[in-house]
């Protein structure tokens, strides 16, 4: 994997948001605000972190990265094209008639493991993945993305219980906590606070961390496997929208197509965090 | 079996379905049974303690059992599911769609005691209705083996597809139904009887009843064939046909709702032909269900020697 500099990765980020941007445009549909919120986590993970590429996607030891908010599709669409899975063009076909790009992801798009979407699915499904992968003494890691919205659907403490009880230290689960659901806030929706003491009741290694810091990113998703014994979580403190500032800590923007005018507005502001 | 051949009783299929799994894994390390604290229902105690390593527990939990399935089989690990089929079918049923079905990954999902096995223990714990939510799932095969040999060819099939199977067996041991020339074949019905006036299209721990009653008839000058359809998804169409015109009337045996399983299954295939058949759906009719003992709810609702006889009579009258 070619070893980037922060910077570098950083500009990924803001190439990341403006393709993004450009295709939920071109789609007329997306999660743009949930997207928006886990760009870093995903430009982190799949240029610094995961062994995976489309070369070793068949290996049985490749790391696995299971995207349980799958409504952030789009995002993942991105990354996966520029890191060389399928030819960018495809994603002009997102939610086109036939088209595999649809809304959640699918396994006949190639480089994804799952077809999530359904909430509260990943961290079971990672889970397995990584017990298989502690009974094989297999040398790879899984990792999993949660929202924060989606702590409350209960099999996730279903299978965080299970993950603790077989100590599965090859176990990342990164939760983008933007603050936000669909509704409003999430602890005026339905409270999962306090997270981090919830996860340590159950047995896990919590890790709070700025989920758009990319320097603290690349040191806590690379070195959180290391800690032994126990599953880890990240909860990576985000701001949905980030990144298009009309857009950022607004409900609103959960599903919401920019106009013309928006769009323009927000690429001019996004070119301009360009170096 | 011919009419006339003595029944012998088999052991239970979850006794089968162990064995053989014990048998597969001697083979084949990749192997894994996952229990829901089910692994003494499931009759699996023997596996567990003969392959530790290829046994997980995951505690009572339906959703997670079936999500965590989907992730080991992903890896290329040969799974079977084993928890109770009231619960382990509708519970999961979202990871049972998404995980397996959909994501294409083969997790067999065994649904043990099922039915009104735990008769008495009433309606939280009889699955009358896994088949029918299952048969609206697409990418998933629907197998309700009736004795030891079909739940042996099953599973020995299921560990080497690499698609998804729902396995459902009751509790009981149940009659050798097989000869030792038959073959099996998934989506293909077993013919327990030959016969051409009426035919019994039943599956699972219903196939013997229907043998019972093709006896009784056979003393009355009644010939009935006696179809296993194991395969409830994909249905063989051809036999279920076949039964159509060359007999004079249908019964369909099930111990499930009448709502959504074999019956209406084969019911759609006959209308579609545009077979005018008598037909009759048997099984567990839309009310507050009877409890009591498996053999007592079977006999309240004519899941039984006496209650097939009086249908197919009743059919043949009409003809």
């Amino acid at each position: 994997m070619k070893k980037y500099s922060d910077s570098e990765l950083q500009q990924k980020s803001i190439l990341y948001r403006l393709a993004l941007l450009k295709y939920i445009k071109m789609a007329g549909a997306g999660h743009t605000g949930g997207d928006l919120s886990c760009v870093d986590i995903l430009n982190v993970l799949y240029n610094d972190v995961l062994n995976v590429s489309p070369e070793n996607f068949h290996d049985k030891n490749r790391d696995r990265y299971i995207q349980s908010k799958g409504h952030a599709v789009e995002i993942l669409y991105v990354v996966l094209a520029e890191r060389g899975f399928f030819p960018e063009t495809d994603l002009e076909t997102i939610g086109k008639y036939k088209s595999p790009y649809i809304g959640h992801p699918t396994r006949k798009v190639n480089g994804i493991e799952f077809n999530t979407g359904a909430l509260g699915h990943g961290l079971a499904i990672s889970s397995g993945i990584a017990l298989a992968g502690k009974r094989d003494r297999a040398p790879y890691r899984v990792f999993t993305l949660i929202g924060d919205g989606e702590l409350a659907e209960g099999s996730n403490w279903e299978a965080a219980m299970l993950a603790a009880h077989y100590k599965l230290d090859n176990l990342l689960a990164i939760l983008d906590h933007n603050t936000l659901q669909i509704t409003g806030r999430i602890s005026e929706v339905c409270s999962p606070y306090p997270i981090d003491e919830k996860w340590k009741a159950f047995g896990w290694n919590v890790i709070t961390a700025d989920g758009h810091n990319i320097l603290w990113l690349r040191k806590v998703l690379n070195e959180a496997t290391n800690l032994k014994d126990k599953p880890t979580i990240i909860i990576a403190n985000t701001i949905k929208g980030k990144g298009v500032s009309f857009m950022e800590n607004d409900t609103r923007w959960h599903h919401r197509v920019p106009s013309d005018d928006e769009y323009k507005i927000a690429v001019k502001e996004l070119e301009t965090q360009l170096i | 079996m011919n009419i006339t051949d003595q029944i012998i009783e088999g052991k239970a299929n979850l006794e089968i379905f162990c064995d053989t799994l014990i048998d597969l894994a001697r083979k084949d390390s990749t192997i894994i049974a996952v229990t829901s604290d089910s692994r003494g229902s499931s009759r699996l105690i023997p596996f567990a303690e003969k392959y530790p390593e290829q046994i997980v527990e995951v505690g009572i939990a339906e959703q997670n059992i079936v999500g965590v399935a989907a992730g080991l089989a992903s890896t290329g690990k040969k799974v079977f599911v084993s928890s109770p089929g009231c619960f382990l079918s509708t519970r999961s049923l979202e990871q049972i769609k998404n995980d397996v079905a959909y994501s294409d990954y083969p997790v067999n999902l065994v649904g043990i005691s099922s039915g009104v096995s735990y008769g008495a223990l009433g309606t939280t714990h009889h699955s009358l209705h896994d088949v029918a939510a299952l048969r609206a799932i697409h990418n998933i095969t629907i197998v309700v083996p009736a004795d030891n040999f079909e739940t042996r060819e099953t599973i020995k099939t299921a560990a080497i597809s690499n698609k998804p199977f729902y396995i459902r067996f009751g509790k009981k041991k149940m009659p050798h139904l097989h000869s030792g020339s038959d073959t099996f074949g998934i989506g293909k019905a077993s013919t327990i009887l030959e016969g051409n006036d009426v035919a019994i299209i039943a599956c699972g721990e219903t196939v013997f009843p229907a043998v019972e009653a093709a006896k009784i008839l056979y003393n009355k000058g009644i010939s009935t064939r006696v179809l296993s359809m194991h395969t409830i998804k994909p249905l063989d169409n051809i036999s279920i046909l076949k039964a159509a015109k060359e007999c004079k009337a249908i019964i369909v045996v099930e111990e499930h709702s009448i709502n959504g399983g074999l019956g209406e299954a084969c019911a759609t295939i006959i209308l579609e032909a545009g077979l005018p058949v008598p037909f009759k759906r048997m099984g567990i009719p839309e009310e507050d269900t009877v409890t009591g003992s498996q053999m007592e709810v079977f006999n309240h609702y004519g899941i039984s020697a006496s209650g097939l006889c009086n249908e197919a009579e009743k059919l043949l009258r009409k003809v």
